[in-house]
């Protein structure tokens, strides 16, 4: 379970003055649901998963993740953590298969626990062709199911998905959105963020709209589309995030 | 602290750098193909050089022989001179190495030999130019010895005893074992070395575990791990301290290795006349290293390789590339260097106030190890500062690393 309290962090920068990247943000996220945050670019997702994963701290607020506090019990909270981003990546030089015993290691898992661990990931991720050969070498499909091996090797009870399918083709996308949801058919909690609306529409239980650091709306799917009167994700989107003019004076503040 | 993930973040970090090309080739192809191939080159080039002066005639030039016709006479007639036909240039022509050495016989010089008054002789040489030093030795070894004839001619003409000239003889006699000739020749060569080679063999694997793991998107992975943030940095300082240390054992002993060999071949093929140059003279010296100094060279060196490994992990973590770290990491190489060259200086001795200068310090008391002086203040005081500098850089790179603005620098 992941619980969000009032989670702010702001950054300093150089020509932006103080930047609220993630300004107050409240929500929970239950065992067996997949929680959905959507957001343009900047919006503020990947600094809120990545306090969550606690690779970063909280200016105030607090988020609890398996019942351990973010700030307090960082090693307990990313043991129970399987955290997956753009910016995780393998290691060319180490074989798929060292790079999940690594991480098992890392875990502290006992060389035979990682050995039958190792086998019984590949088989269900279809990894066997290429378990020895080294991750410099592969496709970006056999690099994510690599990645996945290695957020599951310790059978954590939280997923965190950081735009997963970024730069996939659509089969390799497909098979990550199985893959998501097994994930939630297994029982665990599952955060999974986005600025693809379908995705989010079809994968997710419920749904956060994240803008310039804020939750700008929440809900399960049918609630949003009621709230809004609309049926499109995308209209419920732009509509959740004050019309089209503040998206664009947003993404303005980017740059 | 947790060994057992220190060991495992370790062991990782060695198996992906002994897979590295970039790191290989410093850490081990330096130290294994260049260090014997300059040795042997130099060695080779040197007895060479050497050789082809000292069997060569030294071309010397005669001005006003018509003044000391005997003298001049005397120099034609030995066959380590060849004199050179009187020309008006023989200044240039000594600069342009045309001939080593020119002597001038002033007007009335053989007159002038017997009055109260005694003439001059000039030797003109090009100092700093091997071949004319060793032509102007020749030729005032030559003049001496006919001036000692001289003397001892008159003497016996006047029935005195030689003793006249010479009341007693001076020698001289080496009282230093050949090892401690070794150290004082090799002292304050060795630290400069050890200096140079620890820097280089941290350098490369310090950029690679921090600044290059940020620029191919692993750093993040790894800190999404349980392990604290305390171990992984343990884990790299280790990695790194051991390439250092690595690469400065092995380039010293394929040094020793390398200079013995050279000696060997360079003596072997060289035949007498002291001409087998300066690598042969280096491996007979490499042999008469007190064996002893090294090791409290080796132990002064493991601080301040912990120092290096640690400052670079430091100056590398904040990079965001590799390209960028080495920009940060290149100049620092000059700022270590300068130091250990003024340890190397001919009159820069250690004192209290050389013994606060880090690095300085260490080729100083290096230099005093290795011939055999054990000053146990000066060292205690070393090691001590050494030890603390080093436990500072590696404060400072666990800070550094629980740092997100640096980690995560955007
Ligand atoms: N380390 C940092 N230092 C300074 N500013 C940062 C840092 N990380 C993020 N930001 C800023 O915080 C804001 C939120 O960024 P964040 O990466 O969380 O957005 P995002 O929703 O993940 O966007 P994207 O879809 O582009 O991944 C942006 O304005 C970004 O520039
Ligand atoms: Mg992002």
């Amino acid at each position: 379970m992941i619980e969000v309290v009032n989670l702010t962090k702001t950054f300093k920068d150089k020509k932006r003055g103080v930047v609220r990247a993630v300004d107050d943000v409240t929500f929970r996220c239950e065992p067996g649901q997949i929680y959905g945050l959507l957001g343009a670019n900047g919006a503020g997702k990947t600094t809120a998963l990545r306090m969550i994963a606690t690779l970063l701290k909280p200016v105030s607020g607090s988020a609890t993740v398996a019942g351990y506090d973010v700030t307090k019990d960082g090693a307990k909270v990313r043991a129970a953590v399987g955290f997956l981003a753009a910016s995780t990546a393998l290691y060319g030089r180490l074989t798929a298969r060292e790079m999940i015993t690594y991480f098992g290691r890392l875990n502290g898992m006992a060389d035979a626990a990682i050995r039958e661990r190792v086998r019984q990931l590949a088989d269900e991720l279809d990894m066997h062709d290429f378990l020895d050969r080294k991750c410099d070498k592969f496709s970006t499909g056999m690099k994510q199911k690599t990645s996945i091996a290695r957020t599951l090797v310790h059978d954590p009870a939280v997923m965190i998905f950081d735009e997963p399918t970024l730069g996939l083709d659509v089969m390799t996308a497909r098979a990550i959105v199985r893959f998501v949801k097994d994930c939630r058919d297994r029982g665990k909690t599952v955060i999974y963020s986005s600025h693809v609306m379908s995705e989010i529409e079809k994968l997710c239980d419920r749904i956060g709209i994240i803008h310039d650091g804020q939750l700008v709306a929440e809900g399960t799917l049918s609630e949003l589309q009621q709230r809004y009167a609309e049926t499109d994700m995308e209209e419920i989107f732009v509509k959740a995030v004050g019309g089209e003019a503040a998206l664009a004076a947003a993404i303005e503040k980017q740059l | 602290m947790n060994w057992n993930a220190i060991c495992t973040v370790y062991f990782k970090e060695l198996t992906d750098t002994l897979r590295d090309k970039r790191t290989l080739i410093t850490t081990f192809l330096i130290p294994t193909l260049v260090i014997p191939g300059i040795i042997f080159g130099a060695g080779f080039v040197m007895t060479k050089v050497i050789k082809k002066a000292q069997t060569e005639a030294t071309s010397v030039m005669i001005i006003g022989a018509e003044n000391a016709p005997a003298i001049a006479a005397g120099i034609r007639e030995n066959e380590k001179f060849q004199v050179v036909d009187a020309a008006e240039d023989f200044k240039e022509q000594i600069s342009n190495k045309v001939i080593r050495v020119a002597v001038e016989f002033p007007a009335g010089f053989e007159a002038g030999i017997s009055s109260p008054e005694a003439p001059d002789i000039i030797i003109y040489h090009y100092q700093g130019e091997m071949k004319s030093s060793m032509g102007r030795g020749e030729l005032r070894s030559f003049l001496t010895n006919y001036r000692d004839g001289l003397v001892a001619d008159g003497l016996a003409e006047r029935g005195l005893p030689a003793t006249i000239a010479h009341p007693f003889n001076v020698e001289s006699q080496n009282v230093a074992p050949p090892e401690k000739v070794g150290g004082n020749a090799f002292g304050g060569f060795v630290p400069y070395i050890v200096v140079i080679l620890c820097m280089t063999g941290a350098m490369y694997p310090a950029m690679d575990l921090t600044a290059g793991e940020k620029e191919r998107g692993t750093m993040e992975t790894l800190l999404c791990s349980p392990v604290s943030r305390v171990n992984i940095v343990l884990g790299k300082f280790l990695m790194t301290l051991s390439a250092s240390v690595a690469t400065m054992a092995l380039s010293l002993i394929m040094f020793a290795v390398s200079a013995l060999g050279a000696a060997k071949f360079f003596a072997g093929g060289g035949g007498g006349g002291g001409g087998a140059g300066a690598a042969g003279e280096g491996g007979g010296f490499m042999m008469l290293i007190d064996p002893w100094g090294m090791i409290g060279v080796f132990a002064m060196i493991v601080p301040m390789a912990v120092l290096f490994a640690a400052g670079l992990l430091t100056v590398s973590l904040f990079a965001k590339s590799f390209k960028e770290a080495q920009s940060y990491v290149s100049p620092l190489m000059i700022v270590v260097i300068l130091p250990a060259v003024m340890g190397t200086l001919p009159g820069i001795e250690l004192t209290w106030k050389t013994a606060l200068v880090p690095i300085t310090n260490l080729s100083l008391v290096c230099k005093e190890m290795l011939s055999g002086v054990w000053n146990w203040h000066y060292i205690a005081v070393i090691f001590g500062s050494q030890v603390l500098y080093a436990a500072l850089a590696l404060w400072l790179c666990v800070k550094m690393f629980n740092r997100e603005s640096v980690i995560f620098r955007a």
